[in-house]
């Protein structure tokens, strides 16, 4: 299987293709929409989007790393991490290929 | 936020739009991206994160219930790992 990626790109352009808005105002949309989503977890929101999955940040405590290069141990400070829970028809349609 | 809130958002910032045409935006984006994944593609969106799929092997699970062994398929997991950008952002690091 040869793996493609894609890019903002392609999906403004099914939004062109879909909507029928222009390219740029169909690229604008797909940049709100990411946005939206973005400030909705910077301020701590869960993002649910049903049929697709939902978006949740997690706090994680400070542990002591090592750098594996010199063995030192440093301190890993406490940070927050984005964290992706595919819906249940999103797995099933990756796994059935549709 | 849901998708019906994230929806009324966007209808909020785009009066000119109609609702209906806002909704579609919306689906087509998540929908698009399942059709990358479905594929075996991946989905790269600088600044917020990628998404792909990682393959899990078949493996002998127990049913919790009985104990029983059962025999679990290889299956295709979605994965979401998050850009820089974002991760920046949800830490109250704003970089422009």
């Amino acid at each position: 299987m040869s793996e493609q990626t894609v890019t903002r790109a392609h999906l403004s352009e099914a939004v062109y293709q879909e909507v029928g808005l222009s390219r740029n105002e169909s690229a604008d949309l797909l940049e709100m929409v990411l946005d939206e989503v973005s400030s909705a977890l910077a301020k701590g929101d869960v993002v649910k989007i049903s049929s697709f999955g939902s978006f949740s940040v997690r706090s994680k405590g400070e542990r002591i790393g090592r750098n594996p290069k010199t063995g030192e141990e440093v301190p890993i400070l406490p940070r927050k991490v984005l964290v992706f829970r595919p819906s249940q028809l999103l797995k099933a349609r990756i796994n059935e290929g549709a | 936020m849901t998708k019906s809130e994230l929806i009324a958002r966007l209808a909020e910032r785009n009066p000119h739009l109609y609702q209906r045409d806002v909704e579609r935006i919306v689906a087509t984006i998540f929908e698009e991206i399942t059709l990358a994944l479905a594929r075996g593609d991946r989905v790269e969106l600088r600044g917020f994160g990628a998404f792909s799929t990682k393959t899990r092997d078949a493996r002998t699970g127990r049913n919790p219930r009985t104990g029983d062994a059962v025999r679990v398929g290889s299956k295709v997991v979605p994965y979401f790992k998050t850009g820089k950008q974002l991760r920046d952002l949800i830490n109250g690091e704003a970089s422009a």
